[in-house]
């Protein structure tokens, strides 16, 4: 099966000339990138390339430099003054903001005093309001939907680094996001549990969702990205279909990424 | 040498404790009680401060700490009781404080005010670490899906640090228990003043001291239990093995255990 195509829909995230530093170290040298609803990019390149801060600054666990992100047409993280300066957004906004785009990160991060069902319940109930009974119908569909049906009231510590990172898939879902983020979902994987994790990621991209992975999983990439990006340096320097990403890299940087990866 | 010793008194305040005694162990515990609930609650603004953006919330969290772990109980204590009200120019230590069911003696409001407010500024410093204990991406994934820091701080990251805070928590009101004899220094009738009284009138410092020890090792081991069981109900969750109530009981009577196994 070739890449899916889905018909992809309006601009979900647009970010325009995003600058980062930290300290001297100059992370993000102007990345723009728009993503569309029921698009995946998969983000790619050597590390210290920026991809993994560029996705912390679209849900704002970094604060940007200058440029600007938008995720459904608003400003993410910071709002517009009259004089046309940005102003960091309060927190409650920001919170606001964080509910449509969710984040799977490269540790899990679940809640480790929390089974699998409150972890996937927990933000739908105390962020979004919804009745416990009916969150955890949801959570109970979604833990279903990832494999872990049976997994409900296990807690973390005792789920394998797969089915830990499948119920943090779950718990993002539960926000019903406009966007999912994923950090490099695979790498702090055990080789033999790196498939059902992508299985769910690529089950994900088919059915629609709208997702940014950075990843080094090229088989991944070729398989469930509409599109592929390649940073080095701070910058996108090439994008495309991964037909062309992968079999006619046009970039010299790209081609070196690539004959080195794959 | 021994035989000097009246033991019929010792049996007496330690079998047959007077009305009077009773009192003043009610006393004992429920200042420290509240001394140490009011340390904890201090401790935990104050390590919420020292990690604020605003520098003046981190300077003054810093003050706290430094002058009240920089100078001494018992000067706090005196100072708070005698020149609170002095340096205040209001009634900050009031006569006694009527709170409906019970009132308080204003030397009692006094030792309170001075041992909870000592305590926050040791408690400042456990809570710290146990917030430090607990994993960066916590906090990240808590925001991540739109919860803002007091609800993460309540739901995700607090939970957690107290499994790390509980067991240095006890060892804290392990000692308030036994610190509140010194508020006996103001007037206040607790066991400590009690034994003192006795002796004062009967000059038989061995007995009343030894017996009101034994209740001091009744509270604290009392306590002990109750902090073991504690400690149990928080490891219940992610920990892939469980320590039994028994096991946990056994490592709160180390020593007592480390005796016995020594003696074996």
């Amino acid at each position: 099966m070739s890449s899916a195509a889905p018909v992809l829909g309006d601009v979900v995230m647009r970010a325009t000339d995003v600058h980062k530093s930290f300290g001297k170290l100059h992370v993000l040298k102007g990345v723009s990138l728009e993503v569309r609803q029921r698009e995946t990019v998969c983000i790619i390149g050597p590390s210290g390339s920026g991809k993994t801060t560029f996705i912390r600054c679209v849900n704002h666990l970094e604060k940007v430099d200058s440029g600007r992100i938008e995720v459904n047409g608003h400003l993410i993280g910071y709002r517009e003054r009259e004089d046309g300066r940005l102003v960091e957004d309060s927190e409650r906004n920001i919170a606001r903001q964080r509910t449509q785009v969710c984040m799977v990160f490269q540790r899990f991060n679940l809640f480790p005093h929390k089974t699998a069902l409150e972890n996937v319940t927990e933000a739908p109930i105390h962020v979004l309001g919804v009745p416990k009974q009916r969150a955890a119908e949801e959570a109970n569909a979604l833990l279903a939907r990832v494999g872990l049906g049976d997994k409900c009231d296990t807690y973390p510590g005792k789920l394998s680094g797969g089915q830990q990172q499948r119920v943090a898939i779950a718990r993002a879902l539960a926000m019903k996001p406009a966007l999912m983020l994923f950090d490099e979902p695979t790498s702090a994987l055990d080789p033999e549990v790196i498939g059902e994790v992508l299985t769910v990621m690529e089950e994900l991209a088919h059915e629609g969702m709208t997702m940014i992975v950075v990843t080094h999983e090229m088989g991944f990439a070729r398989e469930a990205a509409d599109r592929v990006v390649m940073m080095d340096d701070g910058g996108i320097i090439e994008a495309g279909p991964p037909e062309h990403f992968f079999e006619a890299p046009e970039h010299e940087r790209t081609k070196q990424f690539l004959s080195k990866i794959l | 040498m021994l035989a000097a010793v009246d033991w019929h008194v010792i049996g007496q305040r330690i079998f047959h404790p007077d009305h009077v005694f009773a009192r003043a162990l009610y006393t004992t515990v429920y200042i420290a009680v509240i001394a140490q609930v009011m340390g904890v609650l201090l401790g935990l603004v104050a390590a919420l401060m020292r990690s604020s953006k605003l520098w003046p919330l981190r300077l003054l969290s810093g003050i706290y700490v430094l002058i009240f772990r920089g100078t001494p109980l018992l000067v706090q204590i005196f100072f708070i009781y005698y020149g609170a009200n002095l340096l205040l120019g209001f009634t900050l230590i009031p006569n006694s404080l009527n709170l409906g069911l019970f009132s308080l003696d204003g030397a009692v409001v006094a030792g309170i005010l001075a041992l909870g407010v000592n305590e926050g500024a040791y408690m400042r410093e456990i809570i710290r670490a146990g917030i430090d204990s607990i994993d960066r991406g916590q906090m990240e994934a808590a925001k991540s899906l739109g919860m803002r820091y007091g609800l993460a701080m309540r739901r995700i990251v607090l939970p957690q640090a107290a499994r790390v805070i509980v067991p240095p928590l006890g060892n804290e009101f392990n000692n308030m228990l036994k610190t509140t004899s010194l508020v006996f220094t103001i007037g206040v009738y607790e066991m400590f003043a009690d034994a003192e009284i006795h002796y004062s009138n009967t000059f038989q410092p061995v007995e009343y001291f030894l017996a009101v020890a034994f209740w001091y090792l009744v509270l604290t081991g009392v306590w002990g239990v109750i902090q073991a069981w504690i400690e149990r109900r928080l490891g219940v969750s992610e920990r892939g093995e469980e320590l039994s109530f028994r096991e946990r009981l056994a490592a709160a009577w180390t020593p007592v255990n480390a005796w016995a196994r020594g003696a074996r």
